[in-house]
């Protein structure tokens, strides 16, 4: 277990590392600026505009709910695909055999498009939250499946032989051994299928006319509001980036300890 | 009583024979060095002893309870510190307090610090990393220890080192073991018995065992031997060959 000062000293590195991130953002929304002042309003508002305006949204009760609808499709289509894929990509992957027979479905399922999905799914479960969630679920469920499928195809076996010369037992030797290389390898496609799972809910939502965000988008489209627009547009980001700082990176900062350890000496990120 | 018997050992890879009627026995407290050419088999002989590979034919009996393996790399989890890796090794569900002391003990015995105990593999150098994977092996509670070829990447100071350790732990009464290795120096220094297996894997070619306790010889009655084996010995020639093919 890292200690208190240990833990603290990395909050304060990530909080810190935030700093670098606005920088980053300053940039974009300078960039975004230069744009406004060449397109006018009506094409794209300023910067401060779709502030002012996502400011006047987060006001109203209704938006939050919006916000909470959205975020929690999506969430619980991540957290579906989540679980079905891991799993299934972790069978698959102690079976070469049947990762040679799913690897066509699965480019399969990458190739239809998100479009597609949401044609099919409106005729199958009409429009609701389960063709919102079930979309995003979709949309993410091979990059998971493949991730896990291969972490676990790309286990260093030499690693295996040293626990089975312990006399480690075949379900010890999964949680100890091999399940920390998987997750390895699965995090950041984790993240990467988080970010899928968002885009898909409010593209669902918008095509299906199915509440959350993508409606509000829908409606602000009609109304040619652009800051609204915008507005949305970011509170989903902020959403999505909210979820993933808070939620995924100190998951993965607390089992990914180890990494620090490997930076060498003295070189800043 | 033997700790290990294996009789009529054989296996082969792809269709091609490796081993073949290979038998050999090692006693309760014995050290047992196997030497031979380069690519005869005698990995694959220990990892079929330490039942990582099945035998294609023969059999082994066991009468030791338990056994660890040190293998040429450390093969530590590189997301563990030191201090967890040697305690994978404990099976037994005892105090989180007696936990430590044993994996200290352990750690000490290889002749780790405590304060290298909370790095990570990365953070320590070869000689570290093999000796928590000694450490790891000692920790286990082990009856029986194989060795393959363990210290071929370090320096000979260090080298020396580590066969100290072996000595002090394995023979003598408390654990047996099989230490593969290329160095007769070595296997004159820490061994009981030196067993050569044929350059085919034709079973084992012959052995000689070395005079006085392990820990008893001298640098130079260990030159003298070895010494001996190479210069007079012709069960020895094709270890010499092996010398010669490797650097050529
Ligand atoms: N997994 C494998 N698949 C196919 N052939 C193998 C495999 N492992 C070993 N072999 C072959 O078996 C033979 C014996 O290999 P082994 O590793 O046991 O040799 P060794 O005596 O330990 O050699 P060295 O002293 O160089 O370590 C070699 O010819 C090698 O090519
Ligand atoms: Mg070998």
């Amino acid at each position: 277990m890292p200690s208190f000062a240990e833990r603290a000293s990395r909050t304060g590195q990530f909080l810190w590392s935030g700093w670098s991130g606005l920088a980053g953002l300053s940039v974009f929304a300078a960039i975004w600026q230069v744009a406004h002042e060449a397109y006018g309003s009506f094409i794209l508002p300023s910067p401060l505009e779709t502030l002012a305006a996502a400011q006047a949204l987060l006001g109203d009760a209704t938006a939050w709910q919006l916000l909470a609808t959205t975020a929690s499709r999506a969430l619980s289509g991540f957290a579906l695909a989540g679980v079905i894929g891991t799993a299934a990509g972790c069978f698959a992957g102690f079976h070469p055999a049947i990762l040679r027979l799913v690897q066509p479905q699965i480019t399969l399922m990458l190739g239809v498009p998100p479009i597609a999905w949401i044609v099919l799914l409106m005729i199958w479960f009409g429009t609701g939250a389960a063709t919102v969630t079930t979309t995003a679920a979709v949309a993410c469920l091979p990059i998971v499946f493949l991730g896990a499928a291969e972490g676990i195809a790309s286990r260093d076996r030499l690693l295996d032989d040293m626990a089975l010369s312990l006399g480690m037992g075949p379900f010890r030797r999964f949680i100890r051994i091999t399940m920390p290389q998987m997750l390895n390898r699965l995090f950041p496609i984790l993240v990467m299928a988080l970010g899928t799972a968002f885009k898909a809910a409010v593209m669902a939502e918008l095509l299906a006319n199915a509440g959350g965000i993508g409606e509000a988008l829908a409606v602000s489209r009609s109304n040619l509001d652009v800051a609204n627009a915008l507005a949305w547009i970011l509170l989903s980001v902020s959403a999505l980036l909210a979820v993933e700082y808070g939620l995924i990176q100190p998951t993965r900062s607390e089992l990914e300890a180890w990494r620090r350890a490997a930076r060498p000496w003295g070189v800043k990120r | 009583m033997s700790a290990l018997h294996l009789t009529g050992i054989g296996h082969a890879f792809l269709g091609r024979t490796v081993l073949d009627r290979v038998t050999l026995s090692i006693g309760e407290g014995e050290l047992v060095a196997l030497v031979g050419p380069s690519g005869c088999g005698k990995s694959t002989l220990l990892h079929i002893a330490a039942g990582l590979v099945e035998p294609r034919q023969g059999h082994i009996i066991r009468s030791y309870t338990r056994h660890a393996v040190v293998f040429q790399e450390p093969r530590l989890l590189p997301w563990a510190t030191a201090r967890k890796n040697i305690g994978m090794a404990i099976t037994a569900n005892c105090s989180g307090r007696d936990r430590q002391a044993h994996i200290v003990a352990a750690a000490m015995a290889a002749a780790l610090e405590e304060e290298d105990l909370d790095k990570y593999p990365v953070q320590l150098s070869g000689g570290m990393k093999q000796r928590t994977a000694i450490a790891r092996a000692l920790a286990s509670e082990a009856d029986f220890l194989f060795f393959d070829e363990p210290f071929t990447a370090l320096d000979p100071a260090l080298r020396r080192h580590m066969q100290d350790i072996v000595i002090r732990h394995v023979g003598g009464g408390k654990r047996a073991g099989l230490f593969i290795t290329h160095d007769m120096a070595e296997a004159v220094r820490i061994a009981h018995r030196i067993v050569v297996l044929d350059r085919r894997g034709n079973g084992v070619l012959g052995e000689r065992s070395v005079p006085l306790a392990p820990g008893e010889r001298d640098d130079r009655m260990i030159f003298e031997t070895v010494q001996h084996f190479m210069k007079k010995d012709p069960l020895f020639r094709h270890v010499e060959e092996l010398d010669e093919r490797r650097a050529g």
